[in-house]
């Protein structure tokens, strides 16, 4: 029975990955890591590690794509790129780059260096990777990294306001660039739309 | 009571305070007053000269070499550099010889100078130079030595371009410098020849080791003792490196009174003595010394005949009298060497104050050709010019008959070949009387001259514009040019003072050393003549000296004769045999050639090759390829390494993967 | 079910989020493609965790993820700034910083 919910998990997990990586639209891919995401959970449960899939789906796949999701829909992407596409050079060399590395892990894993991997796996107590035992170690053996973490959280938090605030002052909104001409009418900032670029203001206060 | 060493030191310092004084606040001492600083300086030093002989007098003759140490310098490697001065005879008695004309000659400079803008500098530099005069002669090793050597160059330098506007001064001087430091370079050598054979620096245990350290006319010894010969040589001017001591004469007259008459070109004779011991075990080196000394006195005496410079007469003069000295020294009769070397510096410096009037008088001009007459305008002064000729002449009873008879009989005595070496010294002395004479009947005799006239008249003579007086170039009287006005004997005190004082001792300076009659500079000396072989065998006997003294007198008068004949009573007989001689003449005018052979010779390739190395060797080797390569090395090395630097994101990720997958494959391979 | 499998999975997913980094031209994409690598390095935690019979793996995989989450908030506003900016959002054309 195991093995069949692995399987199954296994192929999501891949698929998943491979859909992040190969599907074009930006929000088809977010959607794609999502389910990748799922399907890592499921093996996070068959791994007897309940918390961190549970932490996974809540956090994860939660929090941290509901992020990505907002931003792909505020920046969208470049339907129209300046350049070509840098080449099926450099494609193929970033495939080959993965191949090799995938031959090595496999040579690690299948080779003799890793003896423990064929074994079964040590016994294991009733408690093990619940919770109750996840939050006794945090709080015990690995205090100092648990307040590292939330630390880092915060100094994060505010390192991406800081990052993504507007600032007023900085960029001058008389300034015009060639990326304004560019642009489809239909994007920009709520700012804008409600002072008006310059390149409007060049058609005449009553001139629209 | 002051003590040997103290009196020593002092003689050092005195010299070195006034130089310091007086060049330090050289703008603010008004009117004379740096002159008179500057004399007290050197008459304290003479004060201390003095001071310096009693108390050696005080000691045992055995214990009259007094080596007073001042401190070490280094003690390391075998090198035993230290700042330690000699006191004994020779040095007491240089000492005794350079601070008394000093202090004579800066007397006389006091007003001789007087209208000159640049009066405290020359008392600075002049000053530093009997310091640095000191110190040579007072050196108790020979780093001191060289150390006084050079600085000596340098004040001789400093001193030669005082006026230092004039081009010709200044050529003059860098003349000076290099043929001096021609000189110090082969000093340098010398010194180490000799320290490699002894492994000492110290002249007194440099002396004791020499015949252990060398075999007699070892190769090493002869190469140190050419090596300071030529030093030697080229701070007395001797052939072929004296070039610059005609051409010195560009500088004031007390200078040339006192470097390049009494005191600087006498230090190679000084070197000569004090290194006996050095040159009595190589005679090869000795030999070469004497023969050039020869060939120098008589090579001067042929050109002084005909040269139409005044001062440039008395400076040949000087280099033929100095070769009889180098002779002398060179043949082991280093007293008889040392006596005239003391009364040469009087008589010389004497000509050279009575010159300096002269040419005072002509506002300049030192053009034996447009002088004449002044006899009876300048009493005084021909008074003190006929009396320095007449020592410098030998003529019997003076001063400088008793010293260069000495030297000639000494140096027959020595036998062998020397005695070629004598009979050609006699020679030289004919033509010194002929060519002192000729100098003074042509200055002094004959028509009268406008200078002369207005002299006669009370006034002195101004010319209408300040010009160079070599080259007619016109000039002003600033800083750099010499003075607006001209100072004569008759008009100033302190010149009559110094040209009397050298007057009396040209006079009674032989009644030192009369031959069998006073032993005083011979048994003074004899202390630091100890260990030569010839010191007291030389003595010629009383047969030998007799025909000297009086080949000499003869010799003396038939050349004030000859010049008498030639240039007063039968004024046209010179150009009559100018013609005839024309040859001769040209020879003798042209220098003997020496600067045009030394410029083809010397200058032209090293200029040559100073042309060659600022091309080619510096542009293309030095910037081309070591620096150009080495820039353009790193500028490659760097544009290579930027390359790696292109600003794509995924490049640079694509780079940590492929080190990822590197240290993966590495703990592949090194685990299994 | 032995612990191969899992690292087998690990490792796939590890080599196609690198592939996906190494690829794409859209900074968030690649951002995505990150995440795949770290949850590719956690799932194999966790399978060590659990071969061990020991937690500090599963300790180890939730860091990652805070770690992960910290990472991704800076990364997306940066994103956010550069398109305030007005500037392409494109890695290729994003590289004033070269040498």
């Amino acid at each position: 029975m195991a093995e069949v919910v692995f399987v199954i998990a296994s192929l999501v997990v891949i698929a998943g990955a491979a859909g992040t990586v190969l599907v074009r639209n930006a929000f088809y891919a977010v959607l794609a890591l999502v389910c990748h995401l799922l399907g890592l959970a499921a093996l996070f449960l068959l791994l007897r590690a309940e918390f961190v899939a549970a932490a996974q789906v809540i956090v994860y796949a939660g929090a941290v794509m509901v992020l990505y999701v907002f931003v792909v829909a505020y920046v969208g992407q470049d339907d129209h790129p300046l350049r070509r596409r840098s080449g099926r050079g450099l494609r193929g060399l970033s495939v080959l780059f993965a191949l090799v590395l995938l031959g090595e892990f496999a040579i690690a894993i299948l080779g003799s260096g890793l003896s423990v991997l064929d074994q079964k796996g040590a016994g294991f107590f009733p408690l093990f990777g619940t919770p109750e035992e996840i939050g006794r170690l945090f709080l015990t053996k690995f205090l100092l990294a648990f307040e590292l973490a939330s630390m880092l959280l915060l100094l994060a938090a505010v390192g991406a306001v800081v990052l993504a605030r507007r600032r007023s002052g900085l960029d001058d909104p008389r300034e015009i660039s060639v990326a304004d001409l560019m642009r489809p009418d239909d994007s920009g900032t709520i700012g804008d739309a409600e002072r008006g670029t310059l390149h409007e203001a060049a058609a005449g206060p009553a001139g629209r | 009571m002051m003590g040997l060493e103290t009196f020593g030191w002092l003689i050092l310092l005195c010299p070195l305070a006034g130089a310091v004084i007086v060049g330090l606040g050289f703008r603010v001492w008004p009117g004379k007053l740096a002159g008179v600083i500057g004399t007290a300086a050197i008459a304290l030093s003479f004060a201390a000269s003095i001071g310096a002989l009693v108390a050696l007098l005080d000691q045992p003759a055995e214990e009259r070499q007094v080596v007073a140490v001042a401190w070490d310098y280094a003690k390391t490697a075998g090198v035993d550099a230290q700042l330690s001065i000699l006191l004994d005879p020779l040095s007491i008695f240089m000492c005794l010889v350079v601070t008394g004309v000093s202090t004579l000659i800066h007397l006389y400079s006091i007003s001789y100078m007087a209208s000159d803008r640049g009066y405290s500098r020359f008392f600075a530099y002049l000053n530093f130079f009997v310091f640095s005069m000191l110190l040579l002669v007072l050196a108790g090793n020979f780093l001191l030595l060289i150390v006084g050597w050079a600085f000596v160059g340098a004040a001789s330098y400093l001193l030669i371009s005082f006026w230092f506007r004039r081009d010709t001064a200044t050529r003059a001087g860098i003349k000076a410098f290099v043929i001096n430091v021609v000189g110090d370079v082969g000093l340098v050598i010398g010194t180490y020849f000799i320290f490699k054979g002894t492994g000492t620096l110290d002249f007194l245990k440099t002396f004791e080791g020499v015949e252990e350290a060398f075999a007699r006319n070892d190769g090493d010894l002869v190469a140190g003792c050419i090596g300071l010969l030529v030093g030697a040589f080229a701070k007395s001017a001797q052939v072929p490196l004296h070039t610059w001591l005609p051409d010195a004469m560009e500088g004031p007259t007390p200078v040339s009174a006192l470097i390049h008459a009494a005191t600087m070109v006498t230090a190679g004779v000084y070197l000569i003595a004090r290194m006996h011991p050095l040159f009595e075990q190589a005679p090869a080196a000795a030999d070469v010394g004497a023969i050039v000394g020869c060939a120098t006195l008589l090579i001067a005496g042929t050109i002084a005949v005909v040269v139409t410079d005044l001062k440039r007469v008395i400076a040949y003069s000087t280099m033929s009298q100095i070769g009889y000295m180098i002779m002398a020294v060179s043949s082991a009769a280093y007293a008889a060497g040392l006596f005239h070397l003391m009364t040469h510096a009087f008589f010389k410096a004497l000509l050279f104050m009575a010159a300096g009037s002269v040419i005072a008088a002509m506002a300049g001009n030192q053009n034996l050709d447009q002088m004449g007459g002044f006899r009876r305008a300048m009493p005084f002064t021909f008074a003190c010019m006929v009396i320095g000729g007449l020592a410098l002449s030998g003529f019997p009873g003076l001063s400088g008959f008793f010293s260069k008879d000495e030297i000639l009989a000494l140096v027959a005595e020595r036998g062998g070949w020397h005695v070629i070496l004598a009979v050609l010294g006699f020679v030289g002395s004919l033509l010194t009387a002929v060519y002192t004479f000729r100098m003074i009947f042509r200055a002094f005799e004959g028509r009268l001259v406008e200078p002369a006239r207005e002299l006669m008249r009370g006034q002195l003579y101004h010319a209408p514009e300040h010009t160079n007086p070599a080259t007619g170039e016109v000039e002003d009287t600033e800083v750099g040019f010499p003075g607006a006005d001209h100072h004569i004997a008759e008009r100033e005190g302190t010149m009559k003072v110094a040209m009397g004082a050298l007057a009396v001792l040209s006079v009674v300076g032989g009644l030192l050393q009369i031959p069998h009659v006073t032993d005083v500079l011979h048994s003074f000396l004899a202390p630091t003549f100890e260990s030569s072989r010839y010191y007291e065998e030389l003595e010629p006997s009383t047969g030998a000296t007799l025909i000297g003294l009086l080949t000499g007198a003869a010799l003396s008068i038939g050349g004030i004769a000859i010049a008498y004949v030639l240039w007063v009573r039968d004024p046209k007989r010179p150009a009559a045999l100018r013609e005839r001689l024309s040859g001769a003449h040209r020879v003798f005018s042209n220098k003997w050639y020496f600067d045009e052979i030394i410029e083809r010779l010397v200058v032209r390739p090293f200029a040559w090759f100073g042309r060659f190395a600022r091309n080619t060797f510096e542009r293309l080797v030095i910037s081309g390829l070591f620096m150009g390569g080495a820039t353009t090395t790193v500028r490659a090395g760097s544009s290579a390494v930027r390359a790696a630097q292109t600003g794509f994101l995924r490049y640079y990720a694509a780079l940590v993967l492929l080190g990822l997958t590197g240290l993966g494959a590495y703990f592949l391979v090194a685990g299994s | 079910m032995s612990m191969t499998w899992y690292l087998a999975v690990s490792a796939v997913v590890f080599c196609i989020g690198m592939a996906g980094v190494l690829t794409r031209r859209n900074p968030l994409a690649i951002l995505l493609c990150l995440e795949l690598m770290l949850n590719a390095s956690n799932l194999s935690l966790v399978a060590f965790a659990r071969t061990h019979g020991n937690q500090d793996g599963q300790i180890f995989a939730l860091i990652v993820m805070v770690v992960a989450a910290c990472e991704v908030a800076i990364g997306l506003g940066l994103i956010v700034a550069l398109y305030r900016r007005r500037l392409p959002i494109d890695v290729d054309e994003l590289r004033e910083l070269q040498g």
